[in-house]
């Protein structure tokens, strides 16, 4: 039982790592700031300058 | 005894694949279970990981958990963080794992299920999976450096030119490609249309969400698109049952083309959060999760193979693409054994996120591998449809003809028997008006899919359903890469144009964005026009072009791995990558010889422009004979500078070998990871 809740706890924390849903709360405390529309419009400005997110073919 | 044990498991592991690669590679006549596929690259796989990733980690890249990465080192919280494996696995196949692997191998099919199933693993474990191993470790070392960076200062300046070349090629070719998928996967289907139609509102709403209404709640608004998705589904067959609606959904193929091209522009131009992150977001998950289904579907139902292991096309007169096994198996099919562009994710993202060298083989190594089994389920997903229905969807009119019954004798005459009433039923039962002449593998893949999806679940009522979530699976992350390749390909020139007036080069300056934008839609929008008044279906001239630069790509890739490891002076290990090297050169020269060359004009651009220079003269012909005329100027351009490439890199080798030349690695230094000490305690 432990073991299955910790594949699905690794998991979901790949699913957040994928999502940016971790990058994000990084951002937060890096920045000392609390979610809002104005913290996130912030962040997407910051993941745009360093990443241009390539998908391949 | 454990030790006895596991060797024994691995003879086991090894005798299994033996046996399935045998009877896959051995049986003819009959039709053999996709099982055989299944647990032949599961065992090809294990094995490869195992033994040949170990021994290139140990042996000749030694690996050293004790040197601390980038991630570690540079770690700011933005691009450099220190990430656990697992979730830079998920990142790096998410990246990765695009159309490629999907569309390639369901064209391949063309020669029977043998070929493509070989290469994809041969290819992936001996040289798809080696090149994005290899290539994330260097750049690892080099503090995450790009591969053009990497060619610049490894190689020198011929390198680091002719890689942002290729790379700048590949992503014009890739991207016209991909949207002539689209078109193919679209034209004259209400159905198919409205639903990735829908799919811009959705990712609108979903960006305005994420904004303003729920800050950063990803997955929960993943979750909430997904759903609006599927319910965009359902709404298509309602449109494509009511004529008057249907109407304004049913589309031909230039006006598809002309609205992926105005897409295209407003995608790059538009701000990242409005469209392209949430439309990137929600295909992520469903490509995740239509892939995971799509694996256990296959277990699950284990069909037959109704395709033969070789068809009579082996000799290069195909309908789907012209050109015989070698060399077009291997350009046609990239991604699933090895890509060039995955050495651009290997050192892009990737080598900024890895917490210990060693977790590179997991990441490089394996996950190109899942990526490797995603191209045997589409071998598997085109190969279990009968081969007449098979060729009747993929075959251009201009091969097989226009009307139903004469495209079916056509393909019946090749001794795949077909006919117009079985073609006519499927089409119905998918909910289509017709099937005929749906190149570009993304139909084709799409009819194979639902045939496993509504066999496991919903049985044939569920069919036309299953086939539209399909076609939208595939279109949407298709134009997840159309729109994120435009804005790649724009910063890329606006960083090239700086050097000529700097404020082009501000990735803000709206000026500078629309006319970047711009050229580059136009550069990929020219090559898609062209493939839509192709009358061959433009995947005959196109997919091998992109096939080309993808792997001339990978070569760079390899050079520039095979130059550091000589200069690591771990030269007896050299043919890890020199091999794949020899053989991409092989493959991609031939190939280009041939289409290039080649008296036949279905195969060679410049026969087939004198083809139509000697034939009736229409208002069409002046421009299809230029068109050919460019393709192979384009093709000869690519190779000649990989050949410099080459040149210059064996030049390197030889004068590092004989001495004449010391050999300057470009590595960060050595500095002592502390993960590893807070590990050992």
């Amino acid at each position: 039982m432990n073991r299955l809740r910790k594949i699905l706890w690794t998991l979901l924390a790949a699913l957040r790592e994928i999502f940016d849903e971790a990058a994000y709360q990084r951002f937060l405390q890096r920045a000392s700031l609390a979610s809002s529309p104005q913290a996130y419009a912030e962040f997407l400005r910051e993941q745009e300058r360093i990443s241009t997110r390539p998908r391949c073919c | 005894m454990k030790k006895s044990l596991l060797f024994l498991l691995w003879i086991a592991v090894a005798l299994v694949g033996m046996l399935a690669v045998g009877v896959v590679a051995v049986r003819r006549g009959e039709p053999i279970n996709a099982m055989w596929l299944v647990v032949g690259a599961a065992c090809c796989y294990a094995l490869g990981y195992r033994f040949y990733s170990k021994f290139i980690a140990a042996k000749m890249l030694a690996l050293d958990a004790l040197r601390a990465t980038p991630a570690e080192r540079l770690e700011n919280g933005r691009d450099y963080v220190v990430t656990s494996k697992w979730f830079v696995f998920g990142h790096h196949f998410a990246a990765i794992a695009g159309p490629g692997p999907l569309v390639g191998p369901v064209l391949a099919a063309q020669f029977g299920y043998l070929p493509g199933t070989l290469w994809v693993l041969a290819g992936a474990v001996f040289a798809g999976c080696v090149q994005d191993f290899v290539i994330l470790l260097f750049s690892v070392r080099r503090d995450g450096k790009s591969l053009t960076e990497m060619a610049k200062t490894e190689i020198g300046r011929v390198g680091g030119f002719v890689a942002y070349a290729a790379v700048m090629s590949i992503l014009v070719i890739l991207l016209a490609v991909a949207a002539l998928i689209v078109v193919n996967a679209l034209k004259a289907s209400p159905w198919g249309t409205f639903t990735i139609a829908m799919t811009i509102p959705i990712a609108l709403l979903m960006g305005v969400y994420l904004r303003r209404i729920r800050p950063g709640r990803v997955l929960e608004v993943s979750v909430v698109g997904f759903i609006l998705v599927m319910l965009a589904i359902w709404g298509g067959q309602w449109v494509s049952e009511h004529p008057p609606v249907a109407g304004i959904f049913t589309l031909t193929a230039p006006a598809l083309a002309l609205l992926i091209i105005v897409y295209g522009f407003a995608a790059s131009a538009m701000p990242v959060w409005l469209l392209l992150a949430p439309r990137d977001y929600l295909s992520t998950f469903v490509k995740l999760g239509t892939i995971a289904l799509l694996g256990v579907g296959i277990v699950v139902l284990h069909p037959t193979l109704h395709m033969p292991a070789l068809t009579r096309f082996v000799d290069g007169t195909g309908p789907v693409f012209a050109g015989k096994i070698f060399p077009f198996a291997f350009i046609t099919i990239a991604c699933g054994a090895i890509s060039g562009f995955h050495s651009l994710i290997s050192s892009g993202t990737t080598p900024k996120l890895i917490a210990r060298e060693t977790e590179t083989r997991i990441v490089g190594y394996g996950a190109m591998m899942a990526e490797s089994a995603v191209a045997v389920m589409a071998i598997i997903a085109a190969c279990v449809m009968q081969p007449g229905v098979y060729f009747a969807i993929n075959s251009p009119a201009g091969i097989v003809g226009q009307a139903p019954a004469a495209a079916a004798a056509t393909i019946s005459g090749w001794g795949f028997p077909v006919t117009a009433a079985d073609m006519q039923a499927l089409a119905h039962a998918v909910g289509e008006q017709t099937l005929y002449n749906r190149t570009g593998g993304a139909p084709a893949f799409a009819v194979g899919m639902a045939s496993i999806f509504s066999n496991s679940l919903g049985g044939q009522a569920l069919m036309a359903l299953w086939y539209h979530f399909a076609i939208m699976f595939e279109a949407l992350f298709i134009l997840t890469v159309l729109d994120a390749g435009t804005r790649v390909a724009r910063f890329m020139l606006q960083d090239a144009l700086a050097h000529v007036y700097k404020p082009l080069g501000r990735t803000s300056w709206y000026p500078s964005i629309l006319a970047t934008s711009a050229l580059v839609v136009a550069a990929w929008g020219y090559f898609l026009w062209q493939g839509v008044k192709d009358p061959l279906g433009g995947i005959n001239s196109l997919w091998p072009l992109f096939g080309i630069s993808n792997q001339l790509l990978a070569t760079v890739a390899l050079c520039v791995a095979t130059t550091i490891i000589v200069k690591m002076h771990r030269t007896k290990y050299v043919l890890v990558t020199l091999t794949p090297l020899a053989w991409l050169v092989a493959i991609t020269f031939t190939a280009s010889w041939h289409k290039v060359f080649d008296p036949s004009p279905r195969i060679g651009f410049l026969a087939q422009a004198r083809q139509l220079a000697a034939g009736p003269t229409t208002s069409e012909t002046a421009r299809l004979i230029f068109n050919n005329r460019l393709d192979a100027v384009v093709t000869g351009i690519l190779v000649v500078m990989v050949a410099l490439v080459l040149l210059e890199s064996t030049r390197q080798w030889l004068e590092i070998l004989r001495g004449k030349k010391e050999s300057r690695l470009s590595e960060s230094p050595f500095v002592m990871t502390r993960i590893a000490e807070e590990g050992q305690g």
